[in-house]
């Protein structure tokens, strides 16, 4: 059990770590930058309409009050944190005056949704497959199943997300390829809505789950592919034990610890698919919202965005950690 | 070196495979320099014109030759892979090498560092940087951010090379020889990871290219310089698919996925062959 603690311990140090250095690179890109947020919304704000120049430099008083510039720069870091930490991150500018944050926790069960789903489904059926192409390597099923996803597995998130959607949007329209929900039912925890979402889900997810179904696979079946020429297999197989039992207890179990590991490492990258995929689907979550975004030049909603993705990834990562020792019982005797 | 690319073409379909993909796509690459027209510039063909004898591949609605016009692309975005792997492999020998040889609280610092960059997720930030330096971000820039990311994953798999190097008998005779440390990594230990380094390399451009894709297929880089990325935004941007032109996303998506399959069979190939163990399984001795 102390074991068990300190591993916690130190997962959780790294958690605040990964947020703290984030979030700190985050400031400095923006307070390095040769852009003035200020200026850059007053710019928007005067192409739109006729402000008077008493307007314009009252305006330009109050977003300097809001974004802090013009202060000394560890100052503007302290209210940066402060700020952060109650959760406030200034109205956004796009739909304004909703604030930022706001925007953001609307955007963040989409995107969390497909996220947790698509990993789960691609982490047990990548692992299951490869593991059983690594134990029966000269299975023609496995064979060809490994050839279609390592060919899918190097090609970019977007190409890929594109690419179904020319064939479900052009050639052969079965799913929507656009949105999160139909346009006809209204968003509440009926059955209606919820076959909706799931159905709007299906492609996003599905293009998700292509693109990381090869890592895993491949992962997966070198590492069974050396675990099965160990002595300890085939002593098992010699004793007659039942073939499942070394399949599932003494192959695959020891395997999946190194894969558990690397879930950990290749969240941060799912997510950034997500961001894509979501864009490429019209998917209302996170993603889009960047995008929109940068698009309208929203100082406060693409800030809000990164810290929540950077926050969002660590704790994802740290939940996947403590998994770990479960699997490994030297983490808990340690 | 000859006698391992003998071996590895011989006995590896994969390598043969990707090899050829690869050196297709670097020789279509390499005709940009003996391109008839400047790729940026617009209009200097008939718009909106099928794959011909005249035009290989098509025109596209801005009225660019696509041939000369993905050649001067590939040859952009190779250029930027290549340049990404190489200064973030400068980085992972680097970390990876003095992580493993020197030990103690500089292995546990670097390798804390190593941890946070490997779960900050990049694609936010490199938005972020996009939207604070707008035009100011040209692709040595981006290059630049993409290395201080890439880097990590390799280091960890160089220090664990490095960390077995450390106690071999050759390491202590040249520490008793009085060679720096300096010396040690460079010249002792750094032959022994090149291997992981080809095959990262590749593993690398992959991605690197790939997020250079997904930034421009956005708009969120430089738009008017070809790359693979910002072909397909224009072609998105004219709605290509809609209206008919089919070639401009057709060729292009085709051409990226050669040569993606080719650098990842190279890299694969590449790991396999370092692996004893699998080599011996396929080399059936």
């Amino acid at each position: 059990m102390h074991g068990y603690l300190l591993f916690v311990g130190k997962r959780a140090l790294l958690m605040f770590a990964v947020i703290f250095f984030g979030i700190s690179a985050m400031f400095l890109v923006t307070y390095l930058s040769p852009i003035d947020p200020v200026e850059q919304v007053l710019g928007r704000l005067s192409a739109r309409s006729n402000l008077s120049p008493e307007a314009i430099a009252s305006t330009r008083e109050a977003l300097t009050a809001m974004f802090g510039t013009g202060q000394p720069m560890h100052v503007q870091y302290w209210n940066f944190w402060t700020r952060l930490i109650q959760g406030d991150l200034g109205a956004s500018l796009m739909a304004f005056p909703t604030p930022a944050m706001e925007l953001v926790m609307r955007g963040m069960p989409w995107t969390l949704g497909l996220l947790l789903t698509s990993t789960v489904i691609t982490f047990i059926v990548g692992n299951l497959m490869g593991g059983l192409a690594g134990y029966f390597q000269n299975n023609r099923f496995f064979k060809a199943f490994g050839i279609v996803t390592m060919g899918l597995q190097p090609i970019p998130y977007y190409i890929v997300a594109f690419i179904i959607l020319v064939i479900f949007g052009f050639l052969w329209p079965v799913l929507p390829i656009s949105g999160g929900f139909s346009m006809d039912v209204r968003p509440s925890w009926t059955m209606p809505f919820i076959l909706s979402v799931l159905q709007h889900s299906l492609l996003p997810a599905f293009s998700l789950v292509l693109v990381g179904l090869g890592g895993w696979f491949i992962g997966m079946r070198a590492l069974v592919s050396n675990i099965v020429t160990e002595d300890y297999v085939t002593y098992a197989e010699l004793a007659g034990v039942k073939r499942e039992t070394i399949v599932s207890g003494y192959v695959m179990r020891n395997a999946l610890v190194p894969q558990v590991t690397a879930l950990a490492m290749v969240i941060g990258g799912v997510f950034s698919g997500t961001i894509i995929t979501e864009q490429v689907f019209n998917y209302p979550g996170m993603g889009s919202l960047l995008v929109d975004a940068v698009n309208a030049g929203d100082y406060s909603t693409v800030l809000a965005v990164c810290t929540v993705s950077i926050t969002a990834v660590a704790f994802a990562i740290f939940i996947v950690d403590l998994l770990h020792p479960l699997l490994d019982p030297r983490v808990r005797t340690e | 070196m000859f006698a391992v690319f003998r071996d590895l073409i011989r006995y590896n379909l994969e390598f043969a495979i990707g090899l050829v993909l690869v050196g297709i796509m670097v020789i279509f690459a390499a005709l940009s320099f003996f391109s008839p027209v400047d790729p940026t510039l617009i209009y200097m063909a008939i718009p909106d014109q099928p794959p011909s004898a005249q035009y290989w591949f098509g025109t596209n609605s801005r009225g660019q030759d696509l041939f000369w016009h993905l050649s001067a692309a590939f040859r952009n975005s190779l250029g930027f892979g290549i340049t990404v792997a190489v200064l973030s492999r400068i980085i992972s020998i680097s970390v990876g090498l003095a992580a493993g040889y020197l030990g103690g609280w500089v292995d546990r610092v670097l390798m804390f560092i190593n941890d946070i960059f490997v779960a900050v997720p990049i694609f936010p930030i490199l938005v972020l940087f996009y939207f604070v330096l707008r035009n100011n971000m040209d692709s040595f820039t981006m290059a630049l951010i993409l290395a201080c990311f890439g880097w990590p994953f390799d280091a960890r798999l160089i220090r664990s090379v490095a960390l077995g190097l450390k106690h071999r008998e050759f390491t202590r005779h040249a520490v008793f020889a009085g060679m720096s440390t300096r010396k040690v990594l460079l010249e002792e230990h750094l032959p022994y990871v090149m291997p992981i380094v080809f095959s990262t390399f590749m593993n690398n451009m992959l991605w690197s290219i790939g997020m250079e894709v997904t930034l421009a297929v956005l708009g969120f880089t430089n738009i008017n310089n070809p790359t693979i990325g910002t072909v397909l935004y224009w072609a998105n941007s004219h709605s290509a698919m809609v209206v008919g032109t089919w070639w401009w996303i057709v060729i292009p998506v085709i051409l990226i996925v050669m040569t993606f399959l080719g650098l990842f069979l190279l890299a694969v190939s590449m790991n396999e062959y370092i692996d004893p163990r699998s080599r011996l399984r396929r080399m059936g001795a």
